[in-house]
């Protein structure tokens, strides 16, 4: 490239004393970049505008407006949404015992959920990170992703199939005398496992991969066993990625009312929010249960950076 | 570290059970697409494309395919927009608030998704709008920016700053600089971004649920119909066609992405 620069120089030349013609009478294009680029801040503002103002407005002030709505009531006849503030939305979730029960079953499953995807997640991305071939890993990193994306709700309901009385799944079980879990608590998890495992996956994979082999090779030079490795240099270093992982696992479990309701007669969190919206719901009390996952995730998310997580997303 | 070969064979195996947990599922509902029974019942007692053709037939599938689509690109396209500028302005600039930007744009996908959706139907219902086509691109939008602000982002740091440098000392202006040298260097990423936004907008549900009105996704489509006995078979096939449309762009990404990996 730079040989080929020289050659050009006559051209070179011509192009800019072209330039040198055109900032003499600027075009606007040209003023205007000028402009920007003397005035860092503008350009700045410029840039920052649009999408701070579709986050802070449609985004966060959505979410003004539905703590908001918390804390108002529905009128008992009208079902119209009554504007005298009050705390008796929240004070109905802490003193009933049925949504008590609906926030730690909700909690207690996207914690087991969280665990289990990272013991699954483990091995495989260690194999991908650090044994597989480059090839192999390449595939592998496919073949994790692309069921990431694979429709949602086509998961659930394969699972779904699966467990049914009359699915795949007692049928296999069924010469050696076992049943499947059936439609419940536990097939929610086993579902939610199998949904977020990929997210779960990828993290602690870029993360295992970061870590240089040099240190490895220091530790076992240094004489420590396999597992000392494992458990003092490669489970610190590679925590942070798991706890970016489980923001995933966590946040997306809290949320979720579609497979409680495929694989599940349970309640969740959100089976709660979503049968209080609409016509016949209470959509103040609706707001105020969506409060807890969002407390919840801010102090989860809180807590993941001081841990160093988002440096590993 | 993983010297013993009982070790690499256990990390193998371990592997294997996993994909084939990720993938037996999925491979089952392509199965039942094909299967001449009515209900999903197993084993299945033959293979038959009747289903195919009423599903292709049928205007309900082939509106709300549309629908999602409609929704998938008026998602991306302000996804794009948005993300890019932010992306551009979080690494060109040292500004106060800049650590806040990355966390705000990180946060409609960090907090679950029915907090997205039950915010916005709020807001709509509180400020006396409706619902429809508008307000579900709202929604996805706001959580595939941030698909497209990491993918760019990404590439801006993988850029050297110097070849805009170049640019500026060759006499580019900002303009000309931004036009042939900062935009080529990120429109695969971009490209790459869009496209997981738009399999992500693809299939959505959580968000829909609350944002759509009467609008009919292919995600809400397969919700209301899987429990019509008479369906059943219907959303077999149009599960596949939603698996299709949503691991092809994210499988064109990732290409976009290793080949802008391996061309540095």
């Amino acid at each position: 490239m730079p040989g080929g620069r020289a050659a050009a120089a006559g051209p070179d030349r011509l192009h800019m004393t072209a330039v040198s013609t055109a900032s003499a009478t600027p075009s606007p294009m040209r003023r205007l970049a000028a402009f920007f680029h003397r005035q860092p801040r503008a350009a700045l503002a410029l840039l920052l505008a649009p999408p701070l103002g579709w986050l802070l407005i449609a985004y966060l002030g959505s979410l003004a407006i539905l703590f908001l709505n918390a804390f108002f009531r529905i009128d008992p006849f009208t079902t119209d949404i009554v504007r005298q503030p009050g705390l008796q939305n929240f004070e109905r979730l802490a003193t009933t015992e049925v949504y008590r029960t609906i926030t730690l079953r909700t909690l207690g499953i996207a914690a087991a959920v969280t665990l289990t995807t990272a013991v699954l997640a483990f091995p495989v991305a260690y194999y991908m990170a650090r044994v597989a071939s480059r090839r192999t890993r390449g595939l592998l990193v496919v073949a994790i992703l692309m069921p990431l994306w694979a429709s949602y709700l086509v998961k659930v309901y394969a699972w779904r199939v699966i467990l049914a009385e009359d699915g795949i799944l007692n049928w296999a079980l069924a010469p050696i005398g076992l049943k499947g879990p059936g439609f419940g608590d536990v097939a929610t998890w086993l579902v939610f496992s199998y949904l977020w495992l990929p997210y779960m996956i990828l993290p602690i994979y870029a993360g295992l991969e970061r870590i240089p082999s040099s240190l490895l090779e220091a530790s076992g030079d240094l004489g420590a066993r396999t597992w000392t490795t494992f458990r003092r240099i490669v489970l610190p270093l590679v925590f942070p990625a798991m706890v970016a992982g489980s923001i995933f696992t966590f946040s997306l479990t809290m949320g979720d009312f579609i497979a409680p309701q495929l694989v599940s007669s349970t309640q969740f969190i959100g089976n709660v929010i979503y049968a209080n919206v609409g016509s016949s719901g209470d959509l103040p009390f609706a707001a105020a249960f969506a409060t807890v996952p969002v407390i919840v995730m801010i102090g989860y998310l809180l807590l993941a950076r001081r841990l160093g997580a988002f440096e590993a997303l | 570290m993983v010297g013993s070969v009982a070790a690499r064979i256990g990390l193998r195996l371990a592997t294997a059970v996993v994909l084939a947990f990720i993938y037996i599922p999925l491979a089952l509902v392509v199965l039942y697409a094909f299967n001449t029974n009515l209900v999903p019942s197993w084993p299945i007692p033959g293979l038959t494309l009747h289903w195919w053709e009423r599903a292709l037939a049928n205007p309900g599938v082939r509106d709300a395919l549309l629908s999602s689509v409609l929704a998938g690109l008026g998602a991306t396209l302000i996804a794009l927009a948005l993300g890019s500028l932010a992306a551009l302005a979080v690494h060109r600039y040292r500004f106060f608030g800049r650590e806040a930007v990355s966390f705000l744009v990180i946060l409609p996908i960090a907090l679950p998704g029915i907090v997205t959706g039950i915010a916005i139907n709020s807001a709509v219902g509180t400020l006396g709008l409706g619902l429809g086509m508008a307000t579900v691109i709202i929604g996805h939008a706001t959580f595939c920016v941030v698909l497209v602000y990491n993918n760019v982002i990404a590439r801006f740091r993988r850029t050297s700053g110097s070849v805009e440098e170049a640019s500026a000392d060759l006499g580019a202006d900002t303009w000309q600089t931004f036009r042939y040298v900062t935009l080529p260097a990120v429109r695969s990423a971009m490209l790459a971004g869009g496209l997981l936004a738009f399999a992500l907008s693809f299939d959505e549900i959580i968000v829909t649920t609350f944002t759509r009105g009467d609008v009919q996704t292919l995600p809400i489509w397969i919700f209301n119909n899987y429990r019509l006995a008479n369906q059943a078979p219907i959303v077999n096939v149009v599960a596949v066609i939603a698996i299709a449309l949503s691991v092809i762009p994210v499988y064109l990404a990732s290409r976009l992405s290793s080949e802008a990996a391996s061309a540095r």
